[in-house]
């Protein structure tokens, strides 16, 4: 279940309970409303955090209930339909009239660590957590959509390699090292204040929203068109 | 030449002959290709392949005085755009091996060469007595786009600048730095056996290859564009 809060400028989607948190058609259509209730409430100074409870920040798709399909066939039908629905939130986040910040508070993988690399900031545990794509453990190849977000928000060559073709586990020290999150925090109290400070502090900015979102879909000009965004090339704002 | 062993899971193409500087001419284009094609035939899951060479050098590049000892100026010419053909060829049957590759460059790589060992998912390198040199411009070559591209996908940042624009004999410790290569050791026979062990500990992953490749050519979606290779999305998922 993910649920929406505001406190002061700061919107909080957060995925509730002690589950894997693991998307399936009726969280990732949750998902999906909640965000779009956040971009029509949106004003100058907004932020967003999405943030998890329990062990998992996601921990992707939800494969259970893909395999409940019954055959082969029927399975991977269903994780395409996943794949496909799942591209909205991606177009969702990429064009927020607003900062946003990814708390993670636990395991990211697969499409779970491809919502938290949607957001403009990650801030991760240190002590625990992951983040992992896990695809190529499960013989499942990459979707365009996530190999767009991964090539041109991870500038590091090896760094994609090592997470997309070798399946590494990265833990909250060397994701920050290698530039993968902002920063990374001792605990589970930490990050949450870390991202409610950065996120604060990103809205006092006061950003023109949509300029932000512009500027936004303007550094990720290959996924903004894999998504099927459209760039407006000039906005005046406040000369 | 080259020879191609198999120790268990593993594939160990070796550079051989006594034209110690393993020198890129149409026989040895031939016999690496031959010997990609038959690990590629007798691939299974958890199968890795790794590339050693021994002596002063790794790989010299083109064989020079082969194209040289041409008749005409046209026939070098010719005999020049043979071996890019060639050399291409080398990097589709790479970018599209069914399982991890590594590198083990225990001497000098030089242009060709360079490309040689970027063709490969990681790069082990001697500390000393190695350099990579892209002796292109030094010698007045233009790159051609398809390995253009491998560099483009395989490094990042000044690096690429400084290993392509600069005319740099980069040593170990260097390319290290520059996020070129994985790991450096300190001598021909160290190099060799991390080669080999990196390959065992990727190999016992027991990925399943097809998808290994295909989730390859999506990390390198560019250099497949241009190299005319698509990718092809499969779900055999191991839910």
């Amino acid at each position: 279940m993910c649920t929406l809060e505001k406190r002061g400028n700061v919107f909080i989607l957060t995925f509730t309970g002690e589950d894997q948190h693991r998307f399936n058609p009726n969280l990732i259509g949750s998902l999906l409303s909640l965000l779009s209730q956040v971009k029509a409430e949106a004003t100058g100074g907004s932020a967003l955090i999405t943030q998890a409870q329990g062990k998992f920040f996601s921990n992707g798709f939800d494969l259970d209930w893909a395999q409940a399909a019954g055959s082969e066939q029927g399975a991977a039908e269903r994780l395409h339909h996943m794949v496909a629905l799942f591209k909205p939130v991606t177009a969702a986040l990429l064009s927020l009239p607003m900062p946003t910040v990814a708390a993670i508070t636990g395991h990211a993988a697969a499409a779970g660590f491809l919502l938290a690399l949607s957001h403009d900031y990650l801030i991760m545990r240190k002590d625990r957590g992951v983040l992992y794509m896990s695809e190529v453990d499960i013989a499942l190849t990459i979707p365009d959509y996530f190999n767009a977000l991964f090539r041109e928000k991870i500038g590091d060559a090896s760094v994609r390699r090592d997470l997309l073709l070798r399946g590494l586990k990265m833990k909250g020290d060397e994701a920050e090292k290698r530039g993968v999150v902002e920063a990374a925090y001792g605990g589970e109290a930490e990050v949450r204040e870390a991202s409610v400070r950065l996120a604060e502090n990103l809205g006092k900015r006061k950003w023109n929203g949509e300029v932000y979102a512009e500027i936004r879909k303007g550094l990720y000009p290959q996924l903004s068109a894999i998504l099927g965004l459209t760039h407006k090339a000039y906005t005046i704002a406040r000369l | 030449m080259c020879s191609l062993e198999k120790r268990g899971n593993l594939f160990i193409l070796i550079l051989t002959g006594q034209n110690g500087e393993h020198r890129l001419n149409p026989n040895l284009f031939s016999s690496i290709i031959s010997a990609l094609s038959r690990a590629k035939a007798e691939s299974t899951r958890g199968s890795a392949l790794v590339t050693v060479s021994h002596g002063k050098f790794f790989c010299n590049g083109f064989d020079l005085d082969w194209v040289n000892a041409a008749g005409s100026d046209e026939e070098t010419q010719q005999r020049f755009n043979l071996l890019l053909d060639n050399l291409k060829q080398l990097v589709l049957a790479f970018i599209s091996l069914p399982m991890p590759t590594i590198a083990a460059v225990n001497g000098h790589a030089a242009a060709g060469g360079v490309v040689l060992a970027l063709c490969h998912d990681y790069v082990l390198m001697r500390r000393h007595r190695s350099v990579l040199y892209m002796i292109d411009l030094d010698l007045g070559i233009k790159i051609p786009e398809p390995f253009m591209a491998l560099f483009r996908a395989k490094i990042s940042g000044s690096a690429r600048r400084d290993l392509l624009l600069r005319g740099l004999k980069i040593k170990g410790e260097e390319a290290l730095k520059m996020g070129i290569v994985e790991a450096v050791y300190d001598g021909e026979e160290e190099v060799t056996n991390a080669g080999i062990k990196m390959a065992d500990d990727l190999a016992k992953r027991n990925w399943h290859g097809e998808v290994y490749a295909e989730i390859r050519k999506g990390l390198y979606s560019e250099l497949c564009d241009i190299l005319g290779i698509a990718s092809i999305p499969i779900a055999t998922p191991r839910l």
